[in-house]
């Protein structure tokens, strides 16, 4: 039973990056533009926080750095693929490889004036990344464990995902927003700010997975700058759109999903089960195909997929 | 109009194709040449060496000589593999006083790329090397082919098996007799009993089991009742599931956390758990000094510098080299304060019978974790059976 809470909250851990890359996804997509970016917008947010973290030594400038620096990375996707209507996929993946490239060179460079080999966060800012504790709430058993002991990352994931739906689907703007990535000529018709609205949410969902690549680099190698530090999660993040419909608020069950595939294989005793690692590797991506798979067979309910995705918009071709 | 100019670009793209496959195939009759120029070069030096007696090929004058390095990662991530490879390049450098210009490295070759591991190694060829080292086990069919085809360039692989006695070696080291030192701090420094061990590969790899194996007995050597968990990540290099696979084993209640993975993240994790850390390939004591009692770590100086001495002397041999600790290839790191009373007493005494070579870590007896007796009392492994035939678990070793 305690390795069962154990499991859990290892779950929870792993699938956080993934949901705010998730987030970040969703939110780019409902405007019509698929980046597949999201690994090197979360590289860029990685190194930006970790490096602004390291010399400041505050936490929060950490944070709005990593959300800037992925921002920026979506803006060099927004200029070529709106403003110069680039093709979506070459440049997202371009973004990658410049992400990835970007932040290493940086860590490179960073570590060549370190003194032991090691860039590692001060205590100072550790300590706000260490696990909360609430007097009381986080004392309480199981729940208070389950419910009451993360990081603040978690919280802020959780938040975020919450508002984002709440902006898609409850606001006149997220409303609007949707329209764009179902059929811009109408929304521009319609009098709707199409260029501007998909600026914004392109440089929104680069923030969302900025502060996704923080959560890597200060986090999951507890402050300790390395190389490649994201190690692939932007791509399944990419896989996790699908399975969670293009919805941010199935995003967070998505991703506590997901992670909970991605510890699996280290809380299953081998005792009861031994099978290969790479069959727990591979779960996750079996099961957005089978989410593919039955999703096409309602092709009514459940599909939110915005029907321009992937397209680029010519005004003039109206 | 959009036909013709799709037409337009679709010519431009033959021509563009067209000339790169132009270009390409002019690099390799440019290339073919050369080799056969090294073939015939190779002819006459070996005529040369065999009169000298010693070694296969002749004497490099030291300021001509140029050295390839190939690498999986960038040396300058500063903790793991590439990195402890390539201080021990720059050691050679200093040892011998060769210039910057005079090594040639080739960074990120990721080894299952087989057409970026050769260009990478042609690429060294042409600029000069008459040494390459290629530090990866999946870069070594690559060199074997490849020693055929230039037979006056020397190619030393590191971690696999083949060789083929003149121009293609391999190195490596029993960094077993590192594990089984530091399992000793583990076995000492335990209080629940249960020591976790993250592997970065499963039974099938006989250098990650034999390493474990040593550390559980290690482990076993002070404390006969304590039990090694291992989780396996099935990655070299996977720094979340490394550090997921490290909570998982401080979740089950271990309090050491020894590993065999590229990352800190084990170390990191058990210090912000509040458990202890054996660390693998640097010191890890700068990275996580709250957790880290000991490290295994390698000083590929020693062979590099052995390596191309014999280059410029003209005295390679072409044969294997399996370093220890008494070459002072395999390095176990100073013990940290966190240790335990007394293990620095137990350390030295299991280090001076290796040192000595009275006794090795691998001699019987020796049970597997199944029942099954390896060795019997008295008897050793080979060392074929050392770097490709372990695939067993000690007898205190649990599988998570």
């Amino acid at each position: 039973m305690d390795l069962f809470i154990k499991f859990l909250v290892a779950a929870v851990l792993a699938g956080t990056p993934l949901l705010f890359g998730t987030a970040g996804e969703i939110v780019s997509e409902k405007v019509g533009h698929l980046n597949l970016g999201v690994e090197g917008m979360m590289s860029i947010g990685a190194c930006a926080g970790f490096m602004a973290g390291y010399y400041s030594d505050s936490f929060l400038i950490a944070l709005i750095a990593a959300a800037l620096g992925g921002a920026l990375g979506a803006l060099v996707y927004g200029v070529l693929t709106v403003t110069f209507m680039a093709n979506q996929n070459v440049t997202g993946l371009t973004l990658t490889i410049f992400g990835i490239g970007l932040s290493n060179f940086i860590g490179v460079y960073a570590l060549s004036f370190s003194p032991n080999g090691t860039l590692k966060l001060p205590e100072g800012i550790t300590a706000h990344m260490r696990s909360i504790h609430i007097p009381g709430l986080s004392d309480l058993p199981i729940v208070g464990e389950l419910l009451f002991s993360y990081n603040p990352f978690v919280y802020l994931g959780v938040v975020l995902a919450i508002a984002l739906s709440f902006y898609l689907s409850r606001t006149k703007t997220g409303l609007n927003v949707q329209a764009i990535g179902e059929n811009p000529a109408a929304a521009d018709a319609a009098g709707i700010r199409v260029i501007r609205w998909k600026y914004i949410n392109i440089l929104l969902g680069g923030a969302i997975c900025g502060i996704g690549g923080a959560y890597c680099s200060m986090i999951i190698n507890s402050g300790v700058w390395i190389s490649n530090c994201v190690g692939g999660l932007g791509w399944i993040s990419v896989a996790l759109v699908i399975f969670a419909g293009w919805k941010p608020a199935n995003a967070i069950y998505g991703s506590l999903i997901f992670g909970a595939l991605r510890v699996l294989k280290y809380y299953v005793p081998k005792s009861y089960v031994n099978v290969p690692v790479a069959v727990y590797d591979m779960l996750p991506f079996l099961i957005t195909a089978l989410v593919l798979v039955v999703s096409s067979m309602h092709k009514s309910k459940g599909v939110n997929i915005p029907a321009s995705l992937g397209l680029n918009y010519y005004r003039e071709e109206r | 109009m959009k036909k013709r100019l799709l037409a337009l670009m679709l010519a431009g793209a033959m021509m563009f194709a067209a000339g790169c496959g132009g270009s390409s195939s002019g690099e390799e009759a440019s290339s073919a040449p050369s080799s056969q120029d090294a073939s015939s070069q190779e002819a006459s030096s070996s005529g040369e060496a065999q009169t000298q007696g010693e070694g296969l090929f002749p004497a490099v004058p030291k300021e001509e000589l140029k050295v390839g390095v190939i690498h999986i990662t960038d040396p300058a991530e500063g903790s793991g593999y590439t990195y402890t490879h390539d201080l021990g390049i720059q050691g050679m450098q200093k040892n011998l006083g060769l210039s910057d210009d005079q090594i040639i490295r080739k960074i990120n070759v990721a080894d299952t790329d087989a057409t970026q591991i050769e260009t990478a190694m042609r690429e060294c060829i042409e600029e000069g090397a008459q040494l390459i080292f290629a530090t990866s086990w999946g870069y070594m069919d690559i060199c074997e082919a490849l020693a055929e085809e230039f037979p006056d360039v020397i190619f030393s692989h590191g971690t696999g098996y083949k060789s083929n006695g003149t121009n293609f070696n391999n190195y490596f080291g029993r960094i077993y007799q590192s594990r089984y030192l530091t399992g000793i701090a583990a076995g000492l420094k335990t209080k629940t009993n249960k020591i976790g061990y993250v592997a970065a590969q499963n039974q099938e790899n006989a250098e990650v089991t034999g390493g474990c194996d040593a550390f559980a007995m290690g482990v076993a050597s002070v404390n006969p009742d304590a039990q090694v968990y291992v989780k396996v990540t099935g990655s070299w290099f996977d720094p979340e599931g490394e550090k997921q696979a490290a909570e998982a084993l401080i979740a089950e209640g271990c309090d050491v956390i020894g590993q065999h993975c590229d990352t800190a993240n084990p170390a990191l994790a058990a210090e912000e758990h509040g458990v202890w850390a054996v660390g693998y390939n640097s010191d890890m004591a700068e990275k996580a000094p709250k957790s880290v009692l000991t490290s295994t770590m390698w000083d590929w100086s020693v062979y590099y510098t052995a390596a191309t001495q014999a280059v410029i002397d003209g005295t390679w041999t072409g044969e294997n080299y399996f370093g220890d600790m008494k070459d002072g290839l395999v390095v176990m790191a100073p013990l940290t304060d966190l240790c335990e009373e007394g293990t620095q007493e137990k350390v030295d005494e299991a280090k001076e019978k290796i040192l000595s070579g009275e006794w090795d870590v691998f001699t019987g007896p020796i049970e597997d974790n199944e029942g099954n007796v390896i060795l019997a009392e008295g008897e050793t492994l080979s060392d074929s059976d050392i770097t490709g035939g372990i695939h067993w678990y000690y007898k205190n070793v649990v599988v998570k």
